[in-house]
Order: C-alpha cells, then structure tokens, then sequence
C-alpha cells in the first residue's frame, strides 16, 4: 500500500519557496518544540521558531531547510507554512551566514542604546541555525 | 523666421533628449517587470495571512490587543510613500495631493508624518506638519527586513498613544498605465474580517490562539506595508515608463516639425539667392 500524501507549501514574502504535492511527513519546528505533521492531519495552526524543517516525499527524497520563524496552518491535508524566510539546505551561502553571524555578535558585544537586541539576538539565531543546517552532512 | 543653424541647432538639442527619454523608457520598463513580479509574489503570503488572520479571530472571538484599540482619533500619523526620483510624470504629485486631501480635514498640529522617500520628504518640508521620521526608499531589492525600521517607528507611536490612528498613503498598482494613489488605514486594524467558513474547522492551536494571534498581528502590519512598498515601486516605475513614452514621442513630433521648418527655410533661402543671382544677371542685359 503507498503511504498517504499530502501537500506541503512553503511561503515567504517574496516568493513560493515550495509547494509539493507529495509529501508524507513534516517536521516542522515549532515554538514550543518540534511537531510532526502526517497526511490527514487535524486543522491546526502553530507558531514556528527558528530551527529545521524535514520533509520527505513519497518517493523517499528528503528535503531540509532553514526556517527563520513563521507559523504553520494544516488544514484538509494542506501544510501551509508562512516563513519570515526560509532556505533550502542546499541554497546556503555559508560565507554570507558566517559573516551575517560575526555582525549580530558584534552588534550584541558592542552594546549600547541604540541597538534593539531582540532583534540582533534574532539575527544571531537565524545565522546560527542556517550554519548548522547547511553544515550537516 | 529663424536661420537654418538655429533650427539645425534645436532639431539636435531635441535629439539628444529623445535619445535620454527613450533610455530612460527602456530601464523603467525592465524595472518594472521586475517589481511586478515582486508585487505579484508576495500575493499568495498577503492573501495566506489574511486567511489566517480571519480563522484566528473566528476563533478568539473578542480580541485585545493593544494594535487593534480603537480610540477617539486625535492625532494621526501618514506614512507617505514617495519616490526618490523625479521624472515619472504625476507619480509623486499624485501621491503628494492625495494625502494632502486627506490631511487638510485635520489640524495642522495633530499630524505626524512617516515620509519616505525624498520627493515626498521634500514636499513635506515647505509645509507646516511636523515630520516624524523620514526614510530613504528601499531599493528595487526591497526585503521583509528592510521595511522593519517603518513599522517598527509606527508601531511604536501607535503603541505609545502618540498617535491615535496610522494611515498609510502609497500609489496601489493597478496596470503599468495606471495607478491609484489610495490612503488605508494601517492602524488600529480593523479586526480581521472573519471567513464566512471559517467556522468551518476546530483548529488545535499551538501556542493558544490569543496568544498566536499577538505574535501574528505585528507581522500582519510588517506585512502590509511591504506589499504596499512593493507596489508603489511597480507604480513608480509604470507611471515613468508612460510618462517616457510619451516624452519620447512628443520629441518625434517636435523633430518632425523642426525638419519641415528647417526644409522651408533652406527652400526660402536657395529661392531668395537664385532671384538675387537673376535680378542681378538681369541688371546687366
């Protein structure tokens, strides 16, 4: 028996990053930890967290990718994941993620007033995690 | 009537400006199918999060969130976008006598300007409100993140009761040949209009739902306002092609006009030298 598919898309504000229609299972990274996502799922929304995003198809291909928050709605078997931004493991530029790393972390030492350090923390997460995805094997 | 060199003169003059018009109607049309793709890609996340937003707030109920208070408006502020260059016919005027429209039916003291973009900043500057911010255009490779500055100064002055409404003033891109300079109102958000079938699922929320719909709201409002960026420069761009062409076709008249000239006034003066040459050859007989 084929497993059951569903269709899973990837939105960020300036393009569709993906929309696959045959995708068994995601694992998306939520706020409050990862959740997992089969075909049939019940409505759901969740917010995301910056982390990892697994899926794989029903042709046994595995896809990864770097997420930078968002949120997440399943709805008749429709993923719909909203990102902030989102890259394919196999897009990243490492040098640039190295160096948006080293400005966040100099921005965050560097102190001061005049720095929103939400946001630079933020930053510095979301270079981090693209490293770490972009560096698994 | 004016000499042949005077003439020969303008027909040049008038080339050379044919030949920038022209140039300038080839970059503005590369430049907007561009920025019409970028207004069409950031559709599918715009329509998503309303979606969304509409099946929240079906869900919460009644809501509050301090970017959905409603209060007695008093003082307002306008986020104008504008362009920073000039030349694109009535683009930036348009824009401009819009938000003045809407200005005017206020007091002059109870207005704060958000103005982007120097046309805008320097319309504003000769008149007597009082500017809050001003920030350059983003470039053609406008991101989420660029755009955060303008929210976050509005959110800000919104939040902090400065300002009791935020209204949003930008040219809405309906085809390359025309464009709707409109005024919306960005805050407080009119809550969500619910989704006649959004009742339809009961949805598991993670984090709850009030909770979800705090961290969504501000991201509806980043969201707004980059589609809103995104489309005044399709805007932009559209109203310079239009106005490029244009200039460049009346510059085809007008050398078309000066030749006819130049050609009469050749004619004019090989006729006045043959009966000068006759007259005298006749003098002499």
């Amino acid at each position: 028996m084929s497993e059951k598919t569903f269709r899973l898309e990837v939105i960020t504000p300036d393009r569709v990053t993906l929309a696959d229609d045959d995708v068994v299972s995601v694992v998306a990274p939520g706020a409050e930890g990862y959740l997992g996502v089969l075909a049939n799922h019940a409505p759901m929304m969740a917010s995301l967290g910056i982390g990892k995003l697994n899926y794989r198809r029903v042709n046994g291909e595995t896809g990864v990718m770097a997420l930078g928050g968002g949120f997440l709605e399943v709805y008749d078997n429709t993923a719909s994941i909203l990102a902030e931004c989102a890259e394919p493991a196999e897009n990243i530029d490492i040098a640039r993620a190295e160096e948006s790393k080293k400005r966040a972390k100099q921005r965050l030492a560097a102190g001061g007033h005049d720095i929103d350090v939400p946001r630079a923390e933020a930053a510095l997460k979301r270079a981090i995690n693209r490293l770490k995805i972009a560096k698994q094997p | 009537m004016a000499s042949t060199k005077d003439i020969r003169r303008r027909i040049r003059v008038v080339k050379n400006i044919e030949k920038i018009t022209s140039a300038m109607k080839m970059v503005a049309a590369a430049k907007l199918r561009k920025a019409q793709e970028r207004a069409e890609a950031v559709r599918p996340y715009a329509d998503k999060m309303r979606a969304v937003m509409g099946n929240l707030s079906a869900s919460v109920g009644e809501i509050d969130h301090p970017l959905l208070q409603v209060r007695e408006v008093q003082n307002a502020a306008y986020v104008i976008i504008g362009a920073d260059r000039g030349l694109a016919g009535s683009y930036n005027a348009n824009v401009m006598h819009k938000a003045i429209n809407d200005i005017e039916g206020r007091d002059a003291e109870s207005v704060k300007l958000v103005l982007i973009g120097s046309k805008a900043i320097s319309f504003f500057r000769r008149r007597r409100y009082e500017i809050a911010a001003e920030f350059d255009p983003p470039g053609s490779d406008v991101t989420f993140a660029d755009i955060r500055e303008v929210t976050r100064k509005t959110r800000a002055m919104f939040e902090s009761g400065e300002v009791d409404a935020v209204y949003l003033v930008y040219a809405r891109f309906v085809t390359a040949m025309r464009q709707d300079p409109t005024v919306v109102q960005l805050l407080p958000m009119s809550a969500p209009a619910e989704d006649p079938d959004s009742a339809r699922a009961d949805y598991i929320f993670e984090p709850k739902a009030d909770v979800m719909l705090g961290t969504l709201l501000p991201r509806y409002v980043d969201t707004q306002l980059y589609q809103a960026f995104v489309e005044s420069q399709a805007s932009e761009h559209g109203a310079r092609m239009t106005a490029m062409t244009a200039a460049t076709k009346n510059a085809g008249e007008m050398i078309d006009n000066l030749t006819l000239q130049y050609n009469k006034a050749r004619q004019a003066a090989i006729t006045t030298e043959i009966m000068e040459i006759v007259s005298g050859a006749e003098a002499l007989n």
